[in-house]
């Protein structure tokens, strides 16, 4: 803790030094990291904003690790956060309430402003952005669909089966999935699969259920290009050739679908026995109680929110705008692509939304983890699927007594912490 | 007066830097190493070593030092004498020997990265000379050896270097006589290597090895380039515990658990290999 302090001290003599006093408003983001996209965001969101933003991006663990530091110190260069409902979870009592927020004429969706409220009641942040997962196959691969299946209504024994044909009559394994570091394979585990077979999260962790689930996704990786350990975004393997169907984050897929529009589609995540599970993603903009100009944060906060950012964001980032805005006709192919798809999964008649974890602090990447290890384990380590899910369910249960979290959705409301059975 | 604290006084700086920046983090580390929420503990040791792939990063971390330093110290000594044996062009050698001592070891990784890939130069070249139809997958989750292979050729070809600077130092310290009263006395190559070099050079394969063993325990930047998460070591699974899984106690007693290791070995080499201050040059 006293490492912090000196941290927080060294990194405030240095910003004196260089800096002075600054004008400009720091922004400090765990989106749109990678470089194209934080050169878009300064140069086509943020450059219309009345006074000048330094757009700074940074890995969850160092963008916690300077916020923390800042707010121990007691004073902090940091103006606005950007980042993933999950990342404020962790620091909820240290950011400023944004319920007073002028944010004009627009229409804010409910759901996610209520999110924002962190259980609390007051706004710890803003709703930004939102994203979620889908399904993207190479035209080519149509050919091998199972007669009768219609991609809007795909389940995973259909998948299983599409994905064995290509492999069978192509030679080679075209099902991809970002398994590598850097990929999201743990919120396909915990919005997707689990949801679908189990229509819970935590609470069913070691059911029957869970065990035919992860069975199902064995007998999929057979056909799954090995290199997918090293996937993050499954654009590159998409644009190559290497896969032709695959599954990640639409910001992920995105470069495919804007580089080539005419060779790929994109469809919803496939439904399992308890219906078709998918995860929406919510960004959110927040102030920290350190932020050096409160009122100027204020005002990008609501920059943030008009329409006209809201579509430039879009376009920097793949994300989908939180409020009520009609799109204009010159958006990028992947747009055009994803929005009908978004529509559809979230409107299905067996659309099972899954929430990011809610309420574990920063616990939030040991939970990843559980579900990560149980995948290296059971697909890649080939371990025996019953005592993988009885272990890892301890360590499971162990993080949420700890968070004392009570479940979200799809797990039903609990007193207390959320019960893994 | 002036002349015996001269020296004091120009280590000062020098001292107060280690203290700064060494000490006082080390301190704190240890300090994270054996606390959770403010009370002694041992927990932090308990669920490091209860972790599943503990034992796995363990001994891949083990086995790669065991197998990549007593290569590198071969290679290392051959190159350090036949650079001492050059007439000419002994610094050009130096040199072109020195050079990848200069690329940093996740640029490094990467380089050996873009031979191995799918898509890499192997690849292309093996598919070009039409040993194989489609690409190999050299690196992938099922082939943890070359995984393994790809991580000590690209660690040899990283740091081999910087042994043999500290050799051929070494062996440019060994006085001439010594190599000519062997020479008289008709003694072959290798015996004189065997029976001077050798012995003459220890102080110098000391630091070598030292240097090298503690380097090779912190072996990371490659092994994430070329491994990812397939490979599992001993700094990797530190720098998880900090970031992703944000637990700055169970890293620090990672952290805490390399440095016993390195400590545990400088304190065997500086024994195994001492010199004794009367065969001192």
């Amino acid at each position: 803790m006293n490492a912090l302090k000196t941290l927080a001290g060294a990194a405030l003599a240095l910003s004196i030094a260089i800096g002075g006093a600054q004008a400009q408003v720091l922004f400090w983001s765990t989106q749109a990291r990678p470089v194209e996209e934080t050169q878009k965001m300064r140069s086509e969101v943020l450059k219309a904003f009345d006074g000048q933003v330094d757009y700074q991006v940074a890995e969850d663990g160092p963008w916690l690790t300077r916020l923390q530091a800042e707010l121990q110190a007691g004073s902090g260069t940091i103006g606005v956060l950007g980042g993933l409902h999950g990342d404020f979870s962790t620091v909820g009592a240290d950011l400023v309430d944004l319920s007073g927020v002028d944010v004009g004429g627009v229409k804010l969706n409910e759901d996610y402003k209520k999110l924002g409220m962190l259980g609390t009641g007051e706004q710890k942040y803003m709703p930004w952005m939102q994203a979620t997962f889908l399904m993207a196959a190479n035209k080519q691969a149509l050919q091998y669909l199972p007669a009768g299946v219609d991609l809007n209504t795909i389940t995973y024994d259909q998948l299983i089966e599409w994905a064995k044909n290509i492999a069978e009559k192509t030679g080679s394994p075209k099902f991809g999935f970002p398994a590598g570091p850097k990929g999201l394979k743990h919120r396909f585990f915990e919005g997707f699969l689990y949801p679908s077979y189990t229509g819970s999260m935590v609470t069913k962790f070691r059911s029957a259920e869970a065990e035919t689930a992860w069975n199902k996704f064995k007998e999929l990786w057979q056909y799954t290009n090995p290199n997918s350990t090293n996937y993050a975004f499954m654009q590159e393997p998409l644009l190559t050739g290497e896969v032709w169907v695959a599954f990640d984050h639409v910001a992920r897929l995105a470069d495919a679908f804007n580089q080539r529009p005419d060779e790929f589609v994109a469809f919803p995540a496939p439904a399992g026995p308890a219906g078709r599970g998918y995860m929406p993603v919510v960004a959110g903009v927040a102030i920290p109680k350190t932020s050096p100009d409160v009122d100027k944060a204020k005002a990008l906060v609501a920059y943030m929110l008009k329409p006209e950012t809201q579509i430039a964001t879009l376009k920097a980032t793949n994300f989908f705008p939180v409020v009520d805005v009609k799109l204009p006709d010159d958006m990028p192919a992947s747009v055009k692509a994803f929005g009908p798809v978004i529509a559809t999964m979230t409107g299905a008649p067996d659309a099972l939304p899954a929430l990011l974890p809610m309420g574990l602090g920063d616990l939030g990447g040991k939970f990843n983890q559980v579900y990560t290890d149980s995948f290296e384990r059971i697909v890649l380590g080939g371990q025996d699927v019953r005592g993988v899910l009885e272990e890892q369910a301890t360590a499971l249960k162990a993080l949420i007594d700890q968070s004392k979290a009570p479940c979200w959705a799809p797990d039903k409301p609990s007193e207390g912490a959320c019960p893994v059975d | 007066m002036h002349g015996k604290a001269l020296p004091y006084l120009l280590l000062m700086p020098a001292t107060l830097f280690l203290c700064v920046f060494f000490l006082y983090p080390f301190a704190l580390v240890a300090f994270e190493a054996f606390t959770r929420d403010g009370g002694f503990t041992l927990d932090n040791f308990r669920t490091m070593t209860g972790n599943w792939k503990f034992p796995v990063a363990f001994w891949n971390t083990i086995l790669l030092a065991a197998i990549v330093v007593p290569i590198q110290l071969v290679m290392a000594l051959l190159m350090a004498t036949v650079v001492s044996r050059l007439e000419t062009g002994r610094g050009a050698a130096l040199y072109i020997f020195a050079i990848p001592l200069g690329i940093s070891d996740l640029a490094a990784g990467l380089i050996w990265l873009a031979i191995f890939d799918q898509s890499g130069f192997l690849n292309t070249l093996l598919s070009n000379l039409g040993l194989v139809d489609r690409p190999v997958m050299f690196l992938g989750y099922q082939s943890k050896l070359t995984i393994f292979v790809a991580v000590v050729l690209a660690e040899i070809w990283r740091a081999t270097a910087i042994m043999m600077v500290i050799l051929v130092a070494g062996i440019g310290l060994i006085p001439r006589e010594y190599h000519e009263a062997a020479e008289v006395f008709g003694a072959s190559p290798w015996k004189r290597f065997v029976k001077i070099t050798l012995p003459l050079l220890r102080p110098s394969l000391q630091t070598a090895i030292i240097l090298r063993v503690i380097l090779a325990f912190e072996v990371f930047a490659v092994v994430a380039a070329l491994g990812g998460t397939n490979f599992p070591v001993l700094m990797g699974e530190t720098y998880n515990w900090q970031f992703s899984l944000q637990d700055r106690n169970v890293a620090a007693a990672f952290a805490l658990l390399i440095l016993a290791i390195s400590v545990g070995l400088t304190l065997f080499f500086l024994r195994v290999l001492r010199v004794p201050k009367e065969a001192r040059i």
